[in-house]
């Protein structure tokens, strides 16, 4: 997919080197990268806590995939869309880009690079400027970088603006005069102005109505083809992100906890709250209302990023946790090709740690199991049973 | 299911003389307009429906299409308080319980908030007032009501908190909505609205601004409240598959007006009508094969200031050319019956649109 270049009529220097290299090696190395937020307190802001909003995490992408990335609030997927975008400095670990360290390059030595890596923002609102017009706002980047396209400035944006939809004759109006979607398109053409390798998308579509959404997705999957771009794609629909991604990784509390393909993930999730996730998810369809089997159902909530459970981070909701969960903390390993999981009691692979099966009391209490017609037959009552889910 | 009233009243004039209905909550021809600098803002247009006791009605549509207006409009907030009736003008009837509320008393109708329809709002933040506690703000809609002392009051709080599934109740009473996370303050909003058992209560987008595990509880706890107190519930959402879990019948809105409205298993198995085939095609579904390409609706919902002439869906149509005449562009398409309990307001033809969605439409999703 990364080789079909077409479309690239525009000269920029540092374009080919990522596509002519072969598909094994990774475009964006990210290994054990941390973010804390410091938590100051008192007259001299000593810091008394942290945020571990990122907590170790080692990935790869691909040129030319698609990388999902989904969590629930609070779990530091923006968190890590803004590291490996270098908006936010890392506390510890490594970004490779290419095969060049970035992990702490400063502004300066980060500029260069900013020309192949770009973001696309969640809120079309709050992103783009409103005393600028359109023209100016996807300009910009040539303005910075100082690159002089073919035929100018204005001919090169105005054909952006046909490419992502929108009509060259906008050039020169604002963006309140524009809706939501078509916003959005306006920072998706600013992202892609320069001809970027990496795109960094995060929650692209939330803030969009559905009609709209999809509007955009597709924009997003026929861009990646003309332009044969990667995409790191952050949101937290997980319909959403099935139609658009390779491969997906699942966070809970920092870390990743489940990373796989596309339809390994979807077909036979490993980790439990993967499980859970998913089966959380409405079903458009009437008819399945009351087929669905089961629906695993989360008590409370996620636990502070303050504070997180040691061990495994899920071990306080989770329905299978056992001993070994509240002390070890489970790695992130390959149990499937291409399938890497971090649970002691996984789903749908050979246990982790079989010598270890006395439940926590908490795990009995953890999850409802519900059928839900039986659920809406039964009587209601306040303490329902906790099931076992059986393997 | 009633016949849409045809009274062609004047905006602003109240329909009186009209019997009773049968149906516990019936809307008739419900209009909501704000005059504006720009003009007149038509955010309801029209619309009429009915719904029984114990039973969920979906409304679902894109921001702007009166979704939310409707909601307020039954409960009477847009014409409450001091500038509300220079703000909207409203006409049509709204029949809850065989009462009509449009045309009634405002301090009647401020009796009946709360008491016999409630509301469960999108965002809990701004809904929960942060200068007082979630106990307080529990108590005060059930004193409103109910001629208790403080005590009861306090009792009736902790019992509905335990009743939503907030731990603790008897400590969380005292605590303030900052104190509380996403999840618990929707739930706490759930239970200051069903303090006072409700017959009606409309949720509006009750689950979009929380995650999917929480969307999954608090839907869970509305379907169970729901089957403890008899209670006939509104859900107003742009999330088809909350509505597929939720939803007895569907209404889908366009540009302030009625486009569909039947049972569920209709509107989904069988839609009538352009619009909602374009949000099937465009809601990538989690429980099918994956589809190569979402199938969306070109262009934008349109201005309520400025609705498309005939038809408002008829420039992001594609169909819009297939009805002789151009009739799409000139007249506005009445809600027909389609089959036994559900309607359609589109100009093809029943046949024409039944072959579009089993031959050209359904195979793609």
């Amino acid at each position: 997919m990364n080789d079909d270049v077409k479309g690239q009529e525009m000269t920029t220097p540092a374009q080919t080197p990522a596509q002519t290299k072969g598909a094994s090696e990774p475009l964006l190395k990210v290994d054990g990268l941390v973010k804390h937020f410091p938590i100051k307190k008192g007259l001299l802001q000593r810091q008394v806590a942290a945020v571990q909003a990122v907590d170790g995490l080692t990935f790869d992408v691909r040129p030319g995939e698609t990388l999902g990335v989904v969590g629930e609030s609070g779990c530091g997927k923006s968190t890590m869309g803004r590291l490996i975008t270098r908006l936010l400095e890392p506390t510890g670990g490594r970004i490779e880009f290419e095969g060049t360290d970035i992990t702490h390059l400063n502004t300066g030595k980060m500029r260069p690079l900013r020309r192949d890596v770009q973001m696309i923002f969640q809120d079309p609102y709050s992103s783009l400027n409103p005393r600028h017009t359109i023209g100016t706002i996807v300009g910009a980047p040539f303005k910075l970088q100082g690159v002089k396209p073919e035929g100018g400035v204005k001919k090169t944006v105005q054909e952006m603006l046909e490419r992502v939809g929108l009509s060259p004759e906008h050039y020169n109006r604002y963006p309140h005069e524009f809706s939501g979607g078509q916003r959005q398109r306006i920072g998706i053409a600013r992202a892609l102005a320069l001809r970027p390798k990496l795109v960094v998308a995060d929650e692209p579509v939330s803030a969009l109505d559905v009609s709209i959404q999809a509007q955009v997705v597709n924009l997003l999957d026929d861009l990646q083809d003309e332009l044969g771009l990667t995409y790191v794609i952050i949101a937290h629909d997980l319909s959403v992100i099935r139609h658009v991604s390779d491969r997906i990784a699942v966070m809970y509390l920092g870390k990743i906890v489940e990373l796989a393909d596309r339809k390994d993930l979807y077909a036979t999730p490993m980790h439990p709250y993967t499980k859970a996730l998913l089966s959380a998810v409405p079903v458009p369809d009437p008819r399945r209302r009351g087929v669905k089997s089961e629906r695993i159902l989360l008590r409370g909530d996620v636990p502070s990023p303050i504070d997180p459970p040691a061990g495994c981070r899920f071990h306080t909701r989770c329905w299978k946790a056992t001993q070994i969960c509240t002390t070890k903390e489970p790695p992130l390993i390959p149990l499937a090709t291409g399938h890497q999981v971090a649970c002691h009691h996984p789903e749908n692979a050979a246990d982790q740690a079989p010598e270890d099966t006395t439940l926590l009391s908490a795990a009995k209490e953890a999850v409802e199991v519900v059928t839900v017609v039986a659920k809406a037959e039964e009587e209601p009552t306040p303490e329902p049973p906790a099931k076992r889910v059986e393997k | 299911m009633t016949e849409l009233s045809k009274t062609g009243a004047a905006v602003g004039e109240p329909v009186a003389g009209s019997p009773a209905p049968s149906a516990f909550l019936e809307v008739r021809d419900l209009k909501v307009h704000f005059p504006t600098d720009d003009g007149l803002v038509k955010s309801v247009d029209g619309l009429s429906f009915s719904l029984e006791k114990g039973k969920t009605l979906g409304i679902v549509g894109e921001s702007g299409s009166g979704k939310s207006v409707t909601s307020l409009g039954i409960l009477g907030l847009h014409t409450a308080g001091q500038y509300g009736a220079r703000r909207a003008r409203i006409s049509g009837e709204i029949w809850l319980g065989g009462k009509e509320l449009l045309g009634a008393d405002p301090t009647d109708v401020r009796k009946m908030r709360g008491r016999e329809m409630a509301m469960i709002f999108q965002d809990p933040l701004s809904a929960l007032h942060p200068y007082y506690s979630i106990g307080k703000q529990i108590t005060e809609a059930y004193r409103v009501h109910n001629d208790v002392d403080r005590k009861t009051a306090r009792k009736r709080a902790i019992e509905m908190l335990d009743r939503v599934g907030i731990p603790q109740p008897d400590k969380r009473v005292d605590s303030y909505p900052h104190e509380f996370s996403g999840g618990m303050r929707q739930r706490a909003m759930i239970a200051m609205a069903l303090v006072n058992n409700p017959e009606l209560l409309i949720a509006d987008e009750p689950t979009t601004a929380l995650d999917v595990t929480v969307q999954a509880q608090i839907l869970d706890l509305i379907r169970d409240l729901q089957k403890e107190f008899g209670s006939a519930v509104i859900m107003i959402t742009h999330d088809l598959g909350v509505v597929a879990e939720m939803a007895d019948e569907l209404l889908v809105m366009y540009g302030g007006r009625c486009v569909e409205r039947g049972t569920a298993e209709k509107v989904f198995y069988e839609p009538q009508h352009p619009y909602t085939w374009g949000l099937l095609g465009s809601m990538p579904r989690i429980d099918r094969e994956e589809t190569e390409r979402l199938i969306p609706v070109k262009g934008s919902p349109p201005s309520l200031i400025n609705l498309p002439s005939g038809c408002a869906f008829n420039p992001r149509c594609p169909y819009a050319d297939i009805p002789k005449d151009q009739i799409t562009r000139r007249e506005r398409p009445e809600l027909r019956l389609v089959a036994d309990g559900h309607y359609s307001a589109c100009h093809m033809a029943q046949d024409e649109r039944t072959r579009i969605w089993t031959e050209e439409i359904a195979p793609k999703l």
